[in-house]
């Protein structure tokens, strides 16, 4: 017990760092960090939906894409209104749906709610049926090919493969402004820890141990007399919405989206973000998505070439030799420093703190 | 009703192409249960087997017997990437059986490494390579206009399935990789080594990739990012066909090569990929393990 109350008292601790990070960082920096911020709440939406549900989705880019897109059209029609692309291509008049998206709370609802009404009916529809694991990978992955040829191609509406950018201001303030970015980054920093609460609570719950049930064994759950499908496209709904919410903080932050943002590769990688991490915990997508986007703009920039040999080497290493991440190393050594101090089994222990769940 | 044939044949010649691709796929899937997501960079390293071979030909051999490139360009790459696939299954997959999803995620890594391989070696830009003689012009038959590229293709999907089914039906080799396809543990037991059938089993799928690769060349440009043009594809077929028959892959990748043809002709391109997405959603719902599938009473 005393061990999950130092882990929370870090948890705290990081988050109070992150929250005085303004005060320090350079605001370039603090841009970057901030955009880091907003992939790890995504990664916090994959952690749940795959470390503890067992579900592999590859195509939480569109769920992403949705939410940043969504935040675009709003930013795009307040600071210009009709956005450019649009006049080259000859349509005149806003469509309906670009003018819906004009008021700011229809705006940031519909990013969180259509990515989970998405997820729920594609999840509906796979579920019932028992489609899970593997098949329900590879139609997530065929879904991010769907969405981006759609967006590309249909790019009077959408601004094609240029994606959409271009605006400036929020809510009459100016995007560039460095005060603006400050506020930007809290409102990042608090979702990450309200949506890390709620992920907390949810795995914590009843319901949360229901998934880790399904995760280990999805017929024996139902054989108890569980409907699994049911909480199956519950977490993948959740999982869409936190996705959307990310994008939304995204786009504030970097200023542009784009399809190539959101495609098969970015998929993949949201999903190593939680990998390297530490799957099967809440601190290791967030840590996950941190380093691993710290480490690839430095590293891109240092050895654009070597990058890619790097990261792809490193996907191999993880899955292979260490699939519970860097959080499975912290727990195995800290395992290793009980059971020296107590003197106890150091395989117990180290299974026993693999399986708590913060 | 020419243009409706001449549709029928271009989804028959894209479904051959995905039959191609998805053959290697559905037999490692189906036997190893590996989600093998390099295969798409197995492919593109096959396509660049044969740009490579093209190279030596225009440097050190007579010009008379360029043709001769792309015959010979066929073997080099089947062994070349079931080398490579062989080494692939050695290094990384072999440490991931029962763990589907991982070997998802470790193959993309690997794949990852096979690209930016590529990418050194032969630079970022596209490269072209020239089709033979014998394979330019087309057939005309009825008032189509069949070119022999695509024929030629349809031609040798037709040799290498009928190969694989001989090689699975008929042969003492293939009856052990049916057999720990059907049940692994009981295939053990009687003899059968297990490693053995995967690593030849997944060389071989891998040397299909190269063959699809080869034949890739003849319809565009390559580049070190082709595979993901096709992979995707090429797994829905495995999802539509079901695992454990070859039937299945056949019908899946011509269903889905027939479909998409249509559908992008009376719709656009990305409408299509759209419908056709809705379509496999739809049919899942029919049939959830696929067209074929192996019944078995097993459930965990």
């Amino acid at each position: 017990m005393s061990y999950l109350y130092s882990k929370k008292t870090l948890v705290i601790l990081g988050f109070v760092i992150l929250l005085i990070m303004p005060f320090v960082l350079a605001p370039f920096n603090l841009n970057l960090l901030g955009r880091f911020l907003a992939y790890a709440i995504l990664a916090l939406g994959i952690g749940v939906l795959w470390g503890y549900a067992g579900i592999l989705s590859l195509g939480h880019g569109i769920f992403f894409g949705f939410g940043a897109y969504a935040m675009a059209m709003y930013l795009t029609l307040q600071s210009g209104g009709m956005p450019d692309f649009m006049g080259w291509n000859g349509i005149t008049e806003l469509p309906w749906f670009w003018a819906i998206f004009s008021n700011p709370i229809v705006a940031i609802v519909l990013a969180i709610a259509v990515p989970m009404l998405f997820a729920g009916i594609l999840g509906f529809f796979t579920f019932r049926n028992r489609i899970t694991g593997v098949y329900f990978t590879i139609l997530t992955q065929a879904l991010v090919i769907v969405v981006t040829t759609l967006i590309i191609s249909q790019q009077q509406y959408t601004g094609g493969t240029n994606g959409i950018t271009g605006f400036d201001t929020i809510f009459g303030y100016s995007l560039n402004s460095v005060t603006t970015q400050q506020m930007i980054y809290w409102t990042t920093v608090i979702f990450l820890g309200l949506v890390f609460l709620i992920c907390y609570k949810l795995v914590n719950s009843r319901f949360g141990k229901v998934l880790i049930a399904i995760r280990d064994g999805e017929n024996r759950t139902r054989f108890l007399g569980y409907n699994t499908s049911i909480y199956q496209v519950i977490v993948y709904s959740f999982s869409a919405g936190v996705a959307g919410l990310a994008g939304m903080l995204f786009v504030l932050q970097v200023g542009i989206i784009t399809p190539s943002m959101m495609g098969i590769v970015p998929s993949i990688e949201m999903v190593l973000w939680v990998a390297i991490g530490g799957r099967g915990t809440l601190i290791g997508p967030v840590i996950g998505a941190l380093l691993t986007n710290g480490a690839s703009t430095w590293f891109s920039q240092t050895y654009p070439d070597a990058w890619l040999f790097f990261i792809g080497l490193v996907f191999v290493l993880v899955v292979v030799f260490m699939p519970k991440g860097i959080m499975g190393i912290i727990s195995t050594i800290q395992a290793r420093r009980r059971a020296k101090k107590y003197g106890k089994d150091r395989k117990e222990e180290a299974k026993l703190y693999n399986s708590s769940s913060i | 009703m020419s243009s409706v044939a001449m549709q029928i044949f271009n989804g028959i010649s894209l479904g051959s192409v995905l039959l191609l691709v998805a053959m290697g796929l559905a037999i490692t899937f189906g036997l190893m249960r590996v989600i093998n997501m390099a295969h798409g960079d197995l492919i593109m390293i096959g396509a660049y087997v044969t740009y490579l071979m093209q190279v030596i030909f225009v440097q050190y051999i007579p010009e008379q017997f360029f043709d001769w490139y792309f015959i010979l360009a066929i073997p080099a790459a089947f062994i070349i990437v079931a080398g490579i696939g062989m080494l692939l299954e050695f290094t990384v997959i072999r440490h991931l059986y029962g763990r589907p999803l991982d070997s998802l995620l470790a193959t993309f890594g690997a794949g990852l490494i096979l690209q930016q391989l590529i990418r050194t070696i032969f630079g970022a830009p596209n490269v072209g390579v020239q089709s033979p003689s014998f394979l330019q012009g087309s057939l005309e038959i009825f008032g189509l206009y069949l070119p022999f590229s695509r024929l030629f293709m349809i031609g040798l999907v037709i040799v290498c399935l009928g190969g694989l089914f001989i090689y699975l039906y008929r042969t003492r080799q293939g009856r052990r990789v049916r057999a720990v396809m059907q049940n692994r543990e009981m295939a053990t037991c009687v003899g059968i080594s297990s490693r053995k059938v995967d690593s030849l089993t997944f060389a071989m799928g891998a040397g299909f990739a190269g063959v699809a690769g080869c034949t890739l060349t003849l319809i565009g440009p390559i580049g070190p990012t082709i595979g993901l043009n096709y992979i995707v594809d090429a797994f829905m077929v495995v999802v539509v066909g079901g695992v454990g028959a070859l039937t299945g892959t056949v019908i899946g990748a011509l269903g889905i090569g027939v479909f998409n043809t249509f559908f992008e002709y009376w719709t656009n391109a990305s409408m299509g990929k759209v419908l056709i997405f809705a379509l496999i959603i739809a049919f899942l719902q029919w049939r959830p393990s696929g067209l074929f599938s192996m019944k078995t009473r097993s459930l965990d």
